[in-house]
């Protein structure tokens, strides 16, 4: 007989061990991982929240920047999907939320005090700092993020295939719908302004002389000359000469790239992946102005880097931040020229960039510098919820621009008076 | 002579009790074992169902935007604002119409697979494994599978690539709401991913079919095909059926992540969970309002399931047809 059967497993002996190693597995999961680093290093553990960027060796740099941190142990968060600002958020009321992480200013934050007033980092380097973005940080006189980049965003062409069509570029909205149509042939689309038609929803506003909000926090979008764009928007939609339904969406030069569209809205991050693919065949406008009393406009968008106010380190996390965002230069340098194209917000950064002084990226400094809007800290996620319907419903489905613009601005209004009073 | 004799047959031995050492105390006890099994599941029941429940229920009644310990009493609110909200209305209609094509399209298309699968003479295995595959596959994958590759609107999309052969411009399946394209992406996605699991389900039953009655029927003329199935077959599947015809209206319920990751920043085609998801965890983060549409979504899926369970009988067995 073999000494295996020998041995004492009856089915009692049997139920303990599995009962043991079910409460083992229960501690090490209790133990899991929590996203935040077990120690190792010195100091206290931070984490930090990142969207997922498209251009390759992003990820790596930060993670490398925060290697280089030595006050902290700092683990990255690197979120993947097209709803960053729901996972941001929900995970913001939650004990593992981010000590640390980059998002766009908004005033709901503050307001809830999810946010550290990070006044005292920035003071010292505060003109050194492009002064639009630090109003639009700024509230009752206390700045509460520091920029990382600034993205503008404007629509990229192909020369090439406007030389062949003998079309100019476009200054107007109807001249858009014009171009798009002799562009547009049986293997490429004239235009494409994403997906959803949702990335130009602000310029919209602001191409027809309107602007999201007024200066005294009103709502300020809902014009005739607004809904006038809407309907020439639907114009263009249903016209057949629009790329709907791309595999990317407008953040990525693929459609651009693949010669899926001869026109497309996209940031200057995507610049260099575009060179790469189509050298010197790329064009840049802004955003053509709708109807008369209109203007070109583009999008100064960007991402900034913000302290949970509600963490447990918050002291820390602002040294880190003031370490990464403030004090290494040449890592700002680095985020915002090595991979994609941005333009630093600190002006001696931005001034010394070598790569954005020639060609297209100085091109795309020029029209930030002429037509760009800045984030406006009173226009909240869920007043950008409200109007992306309104593009969903009146240029996308049929349903009537004004009607719709009153809809939302009663929306904006409600989320003005419990921001505002 | 009986059929039944058990000549011959070794019989168990009969069951050895122990005169040393008697069971006794709780370690004996039938209570102590119900305890042991059934307490680490209830006990994840209460921490992950009934807790998550009972607080979704208090946050209903207070104004709870941006936090999940809320102090500021609003009574019924809430659920004032999710009943007269059009989206939250629209969302059920959406699901109306979706349970409606969905569940009765997965019930023919996974009896239908079954059937088939089951006359097989040869490769059996094979064919039930390629069926039940796609239920291994997660949503957000398929949904991203479908709308990338199959369902895209350029020129190399699956699904224009095949019309373009015949001469039809390519589509733009999920972009706009009329005509309602993205209807037919969402429908195949589910069929593809669920019909599977219910096929199984209904070959389990299909070999639990006496062949007795078929012989009988055949016996007294019936012919095989139609009309078997319809007289044999068919009634001999009511009980799975109403079991598969209520999970399929539970999923329909459940519908998210089809929706969600198909038709993002479109104000139609979202089922009650992705606008709820919306409302609460989206960009209002409004837990309160979200809450409230929970609690409303919950009953409405009770009264449905047990008026659905009440019209076909679920739960009655057999005496009871």
């Amino acid at each position: 007989m073999s000494a295996l059967s020998n041995s004492n497993w009856d089915r009692r002996n049997v139920l303990r061990a599995a009962m043991g190693l079910a409460a083992a597995g229960g501690l090490t999961a209790c133990g899991g991982n929590t996203g935040r680093s077990s120690g190792g290093g010195s100091g206290d553990s931070l984490v930090q929240y990142f969207h997922a960027y498209g251009e390759a060796g992003t990820e790596q740099a930060i993670k490398k920047y925060a290697k280089a941190y030595k006050g902290a142990n700092v683990t990255t968060q690197w979120i993947t999907g097209s709803n960053f600002e729901q996972k941001l958020f929900a995970a913001l009321l939650t004990k593992n939320a981010p000590d640390v992480f980059e998002f766009h200013p908004q005033i709901q934050l503050i307001k809830s005090g999810q946010v550290a007033d990070l006044t005292d980092i920035i003071a010292p380097v505060k003109d050194d700092f492009n002064q639009a973005d630090i109003t639009s940080h700024t509230v009752d006189g206390k700045i509460y993020g520091v920029r990382m980049i600034d993205d503008p965003q404007f629509f990229f062409y192909r020369p090439s295939l406007f030389a062949k069509a003998k079309v100019e570029v476009p200054t107007t909205l109807e001249e858009l719908i014009e171009v798009s149509a002799k562009l547009k042939t049986s293997k490429i689309k004239g235009a494409y302004l994403g997906n959803d038609l949702t990335p130009i929803q602000n310029n919209l506003i602001w191409s027809a002389g309107a602007d999201t909000l007024t200066a005294d926090n009103k709502p300020a979008f809902n014009t005739d000359g607004v809904a006038e764009g809407l309907k020439q928007l639907r114009t263009l939609f249903t016209s057949g000469n629009l790329l709907l339904g791309a595999p990317t969406d407008w953040w990525d030069p693929s459609a651009f790239t693949q010669g899926l569209t001869a026109i497309q809205w996209c940031g200057m991050w995507a610049m260099p992946a575009m060179i790469e693919a189509l050298g010197d065949d790329i064009g840049i406008f802004p955003f053509p102005k709708v109807g008369s009393a209109g203007k070109q406009s583009v999008t100064n968008g960007g991402w900034s880097m913000f302290v949970n106010a509600k963490g447990k380190n918050v002291e820390a996390a602002k040294e880190y931040v003031k370490w990464l965002w403030i004090d290494q230069k040449q890592y700002q340098e680095d985020w915002a020229t090595s991979y994609g194209f941005h333009i630093p917000p600190r002006t001696s950064i931005a001034q010394s960039a070598t790569k954005l002084k020639t060609g297209l990226p100085a091109e795309g400094v020029k029209l930030f510098n002429e037509f760009g809007h800045f984030d406006n800290i009173g226009w909240t996620q869920a007043m950008i919820a409200s109007v992306n319907d309104v593009m969903a419903n009146s240029v996308r489905k049929d349903d009537d621009p004004k009607a719709q613009l009153d809809a939302c601005e009663k929306k904006v209004d409600t989320e003005l008076k419990k921001l505002f009073g | 002579m009986s059929t039944t004799t058990t000549r011959g047959v070794a019989q168990p031995a009969p069951a050895k009790v122990s005169k040393d050492r008697p069971r006794r105390g709780l370690r004996a006890s039938s209570t102590f074992n119900f305890w042991l099994f059934t307490g680490p599941f209830l006990i994840g029941l209460i921490v992950f169902v009934f807790v998550p429940i009972g607080w979704s229920i208090y946050l209903s009644f207070f104004e709870a935007r941006f936090t999940v310990t809320p102090s500021d009493f609003v009574g019924f609110e809430n659920y004032k604002q999710v009943l007269t909200d059009v989206d939250f209305l629209n969302s059920l209609v959406t699901f109306t119409v979706f349970a409606a094509f969905i569940v009765p399209a997965t019930w023919a298309l996974s009896l239908g697979l079954a059937l088939l699968v089951n006359r097989l003479r040869f490769m059996r295995a094979f064919f039930r494994s390629v069926f039940f595959l796609p239920t291994a596959v997660s949503y957000v994958a398929a949904s991203l599978i479908w709308k990338m590759s199959i369902f895209n609107g350029v020129r190399f999309g699956l699904a224009n690539t095949v019309i373009g052969w015949f001469g039809v411009d390519n589509i733009a399946w999920l972009a706009s709401p009329d005509p309602p394209w993205y209807w037919l992406v969402i429908v195949t996605v589910r069929l593809w991913l669920q019909s599977g699991f219910y096929m199984i389900l209904f070959i389990a039953a299909l070999q639990n079919i006496p062949r007795e009655l078929y012989e009988a029927a055949s016996i007294d003329g019936a012919k095989p095909g139609w009309q078997t199935f319809r007289y044999i077959t068919l009634p001999q599947l009511r009980a799975t059926s109403t079991a598969v015809i209520l999970l399929l209206l539970v999923a329909a319920y459940q519908a998210f992540d089809e929706f969600f990751n198909l038709l993002s920043k479109a104000t139609w085609g979202q089922p009650p969970l992705v606008e709820l998801y919306k409302m609460a965890l989206g960009e209002n983060q409004n837990y309160g309002a979200g809450s409230a549409g929970a609690v409303v979504l919950t009953m409405l899926i009770c009264v449905v399931t047990l008026l659905q369970g009440k019209i076909m009988g679920f739960g009655r067995g057999e005496e009871g047809k």
